[in-house]
């Protein structure tokens, strides 16, 4: 059983799209959409480019409508128990431990218990020896870091992932997997997109492959990767499909 | 050439000697135009955020309204508080008719479309690049409103800069609603009118040195204070 973060005593997930798909300018870019994500499993949105991974992990968030169908989280303003990683942080300018401050203030957390929480969440993703270092002076690296420390400051019950290391190096990219497989073990469940395999075989213990705004499949991912069951999906894995 | 020169030492002397009545004229211009200033940065701010986040019907027109009012002549501002102030006007009774506080109004309202209209420009810029972070790190609009105000605070002291140069130096308004009356609301610009009118011209010109330096003073002192505060990281 999963620890409950803050003080809501039921949990926000499973997550239950029904029927969901987002136009724009008379284009179906995604959908429709039924998905059920339970806690407990990193699951991997794997897909093309232009695949609509983005778009829906927007929209289970909450942070975008879909043009139809329903998004139900089991509890009601789930938002606040959950929180998202992008391709590229928005930091804001201040300093490091500012940064992570800020969020928490909007939860209205005592001066306290945010500075704890601050501490907490720069030891956990190794950034606590750029306390004080102005935002927008970090590297790619260390800026995807402090969004990550960021985003698991409130102790979310889910976080989402928006192909974050897409613009990191190698050494970057390493540590914040490692980061993300840390975030998992404290009992967060992580939903993250990729267009790299290799990355979705490294993260996932479950894999969503979408295509064109479709779901095709969804399996355990030694069985995703072995035995594709969708032509599209085959063809993916041989890199034959690399767009949408 | 010798108009120069001869200006330069009167204005010199007058600065030497602090004159009295210089120094009254210098502390009523800057006086009326950084009360003006602040009171146009407490409403154009708010407004601004406001107007940079919310999307609403009618949003547009009130924009495309500001930026206009960025072109309005100083005159026409003049004359219209002078028509509200006067003793006939709906304000009348209020007596502030060549007062300080009446060069006040005229100035706020010249400054606070620039500002306003600056504001909005810097806050919606900011709420393209940071709406889906702050959603997602759950702040509310007037939350949003405050955190980009803070964001984008060097690019507002621009704004502030330039609201402070019309204030300072526009005379049409002040010379209307104030009517240059030696020691009470006599400015930099109305004296420099009147002294050129009266054909002082060596006399107006070094106003018009001691005018240009304390505008240059002022801004240089907020652009340093801008690159101190990016430093420091405050």
């Amino acid at each position: 059983m999963m620890k409950k973060p803050g003080n809501q005593n039921r949990s926000i997930l499973p997550l239950t799209l029904q029927d969901v798909s987002y136009e724009k300018n008379h284009s179906l870019l995604l959908g429709k959409v039924n998905l059920i994500l339970e806690s407990g499993p990193r699951t991997i949105i794997l897909g093309p480019n232009g695949a609509g991974k983005s778009l829906l992990m927007r929209i289970c968030h909450g942070i975008l409508e879909p043009t139809a169908g329903t998004v139900d989280w089991s509890i009601p303003n789930a938002i606040r128990y959950q929180s998202m990683v992008f391709q590229r942080p928005m930091l804001l300018q201040r300093n490091v431990a500012a940064n992570i401050d800020y969020v928490l203030r909007l939860r209205s957390m005592q001066k306290k218990e945010r500075r704890l929480r601050t501490i907490e969440a720069m030891e956990m993703t190794g950034i606590t020896y750029l306390k004080n270092t102005q935002a927008y002076s970090l590297s790619a690296g260390e800026q995807q870091r402090l969004a990550l420390a960021r985003a698991w400051a409130t102790k979310p019950e889910a976080m989402f992932l928006d192909e974050p290391t897409a613009n990191l190096d190698p050494t970057a990219t390493h540590e914040v997997e490692n980061i993300i497989l840390d975030i998992h073990k404290s009992g967060t469940k992580i939903i993250m997109s990729t267009h790299d395999m290799a990355q979705a075989q490294r993260i996932a213990t479950e894999v969503i492959f979408l295509h064109k705004g479709n779901i095709l499949e969804r399996a355990p991912v030694k069985m995703f990767f072995q035995n594709p069951v969708s032509l599209e999906a085959k063809q993916f894995l041989q890199g034959k499909l690399l767009w949408g | 050439m010798n108009e120069f020169s001869t200006a330069f030492i009167e204005a010199l002397e007058l600065l030497l000697n602090l004159d009295s009545d210089l120094l009254e004229i210098v502390a009523l211009s800057l006086r009326v135009s950084l009360s003006a200033l602040a009171i146009s940065i407490i409403v154009a701010f708010p407004l601004g955020g406001f107007l940079g986040v919310f999307r609403f019907p009618g949003r547009g027109i009130i924009i495309i309204i500001f930026n206009a009012l960025l072109g309005l002549p100083p005159v026409v501002v003049g004359l219209s508080v002078y028509l509200i102030l006067s003793r006939s006007g709906p304000l009348g009774p209020l007596d502030l008719l060549f007062t300080p506080t009446a060069m006040i109004i005229a100035q706020f309202i010249l400054v606070t479309p620039i500002v306003t209209a600056l504001a909005i420009q810097t806050i919606e810029d900011l709420w393209v690049e940071y709406a889906e972070q702050l959603k997602s790190l759950g702040a509310t609009k007037v939350d949003a409103i405050l955190t980009l105000l803070w964001e984008g605070r060097y690019t507002l002291l621009t704004a502030v800069l330039a609201g402070f140069g019309r204030a300072v130096a526009e005379v049409g308004a002040v010379m209307i609603v104030g009517g240059n009356i030696n020691h009470v609301t006599r400015t930099m610009t109305t004296a420099i009118t009147l002294e050129t009118s009266k054909g002082e011209l060596a006399l107006a010109l070094g106003l018009g040195f001691i005018l240009l330096f304390l505008s240059l003073s002022i801004t240089a002192l907020i652009h340093f204070s801008r690159n101190i505060m990016k430093q420091r990281l405050i």
